[in-house]
């Protein structure tokens, strides 16, 4: 008897759990204006991004023209296609010290598969990912890109 | 004879053009010139049906899982399936070295006549029913089932593991599940008292099956639902092309037009299944009628028979392509145990209960 019992109650609970799929998916349906998909080409003018894209690799700097980078080199350890590489050069501070600094941080977009562990691993928060997405270029030489600026120097206080 | 043409009653018309074509020419050619027409009309219905129930597919699969879907090709992408037809047209036909010539040649035939054949014997509306055999019911099941010989074949002949694979569940999955099907069509036969499609369209002119037959006509309509969704082998029971483990099943070794016969038999048989089921449990062409309600009667009958059994159909397609893309695949054994523990000893009992229903006398206005 109580396995006639379970043997209707199973067929019903089924049956229950196939309804609350079906009502989720059909409650999708039922609204096409939900949709998430980005129509790109068309609504390249009002395009919602969201911060966590990665579109490509910066260095930010501030209104100083001052970065962040202690050329310590773990993103470039880190980086497992090569795509970064630290070019850092040793100069003496003022009181005699001798330290790293930045010389040139070279950024290889055309090898980054955007995996982020740069970023996850930069000890000084230095490098972020933006969401310009748009990078076609005729010339692969022209995707090699270095990533601080003209100039620029270590924020004081960030090492 | 008068020319006639009535969108509630096809009847004139076609007899018109027999009259016509029998003045015309002698009865052989008669015949055949109908067989012609006949013929004609089904190749260009089936190609339309086939090619915009692939674009449903997609519109529909896309907004339940919040998408657009095709969109590019036409105004809202309605050109797409269309376009898509003339690349597989274009497309190189691979044949397999190792391959059965014969038997891979002849598969895709096979499986594209039979979903042709079963068209045959649906009412689409009064008086257009290109034949009206007193076996309908059975007739539709014969040569649907058929279609299986079709897809072992491919899977066989291919001399690939993964057709082979596909191909025999294909084949376990449609000889245990045809069981239901008719098992659940036996039950309203049992309900209308005939096999012939016409006489069961005008048993439901005062209300249609799934409501004359208390719960046992809704049960069948579930079984029959869930039966026929494995017939055709569309998810959740589409173990026979199961991409993520097959590639793609019996038809892996397919390409250009050949392939796209397979796709465009398996979307018919949708089609045919949906409207069979349209036919047999909401009514067909017949309007929706409620016992007592004179005037609701009234309006419901100036919607012409074509777009009741039209929309119908749609409906039911529609709830196909909900299950496919709500539930997930199942496994073989699973699929067997739901098949052969629940599926038929619920309908075997249904069948039981019908017929007493039909002894008693119980049935809804009655």
């Amino acid at each position: 008897m109580r396995e006639i019992f379970n043997y209707f109650k199973s067929i019903f609970f089924a049956l229950k759990s196939l309804w609350t799929g079906m009502k989720v998916t059909g409650a999708y349906f039922f609204k096409p204006w939900k949709i998430v998909t980005q129509q790109y080409p068309e609504n390249r003018k009002k395009l919602k991004m969201y911060e966590r894209t990665k579109g490509e690799l910066v260095m930010p700097h501030n209104d100083k023209n001052e970065h962040q980078c202690t050329a310590c080199g773990i993103c470039q350890i880190n980086c497992p296609n090569g795509t970064i590489e630290v070019k850092s050069v040793t100069v003496e501070t003022a009181d005699g010290k001798k330290k790293k600094a930045l010389n040139k941080y070279i950024y290889n977009l055309g090898m980054c598969t955007f995996c982020g562990l740069c970023v996850k691993t930069c000890p000084s928060d230095a490098i972020v990912f933006s969401n310009k997405f748009e990078h076609a270029v005729f010339n692969k030489e022209k995707l090699v890109k270095t990533l601080n600026k003209e100039g620029s120097t270590l924020k004081k206080g960030a090492e | 004879m008068p020319f006639t043409f009535s969108f509630y009653d096809f009847t004139g018309f076609t007899q018109w053009i027999d009259v016509t074509l029998r003045g015309a020419c002698s009865p052989f050619w008669a015949v055949l010139w109908e067989m012609v027409i006949v013929g004609v009309l089904f190749l260009a219905f089936y190609a339309v049906v086939g090619l915009y129930l692939v674009y449903a597919e997609r519109k529909v699969c896309a907004f339940i899982q919040n998408r657009v879907g095709p969109n590019r090709v036409g105004p809202y992408g309605f050109f797409q399936t269309i376009a898509d037809l003339i690349k597989l047209l274009m497309k190189e036909i691979i044949s397999i070295r190792e391959a059965d010539k014969l038997l891979f040649n002849l598969a895709p035939f096979i499986v594209i006549i039979t979903s042709f054949l079963a068209l045959a014997a649906i009412p689409f509306a009064k008086g257009l029913h290109p034949i009206d055999l007193n076996i309908g019911v059975f007739y539709v099941m014969a040569i649907s089932s058929m279609g299986v010989v079709g897809i072992l074949l491919a899977g066989w002949s291919s001399n690939s593991k993964y057709s082979l694979l596909g191909a025999m569940r294909s084949g376990a999955q449609i000889i245990s599940y045809e069981l239901s099907v008719g098992m659940s069509l036996i039950a309203i036969c049992v309900l209308a008292g005939s096999m012939q499609l016409s006489t069961i369209v005008e048993g439901q002119r005062d209300l249609w099956f799934i409501f004359k037959g208390h719960f046992p006509a809704v049960t069948a309509f579930i079984i029959y639902m869930i039966a026929a969704t494995a017939e055709t082998n569309r998810g959740p029971f589409d173990l026979a092309e199961a991409e993520s483990e097959l590639a793609a099943g019996f038809h892996t070794e397919y390409s250009g037009i050949k392939f796209a016969f397979f796709f465009l038999a398996e979307y018919m048989n949708m089609f045919i299944v949906a409207s069979l089921a349209a036919t047999i449990f909401w009514g067909g062409w017949m309007p929706l009628h409620i016992p007592g309600l004179e005037s609701f009667n009234h309006v419901m009958d100036f919607i012409p028979p074509v777009i009741w059994y039209v929309g119908k159909t749609v409906v039911i397609i529609l709830i196909m392509m909900w299950f496919k893309w709500t539930f997930p695949r199942l496994r073989i054994d699973q699929l067997l145990n739901l098949e052969w523990k629940f599926l038929l000893p619920i309908s075997l009992v249904n069948i039981l209960i019908m017929a007493f229903i039909v002894l008693m006398g119980w049935q809804i206005g009655l």
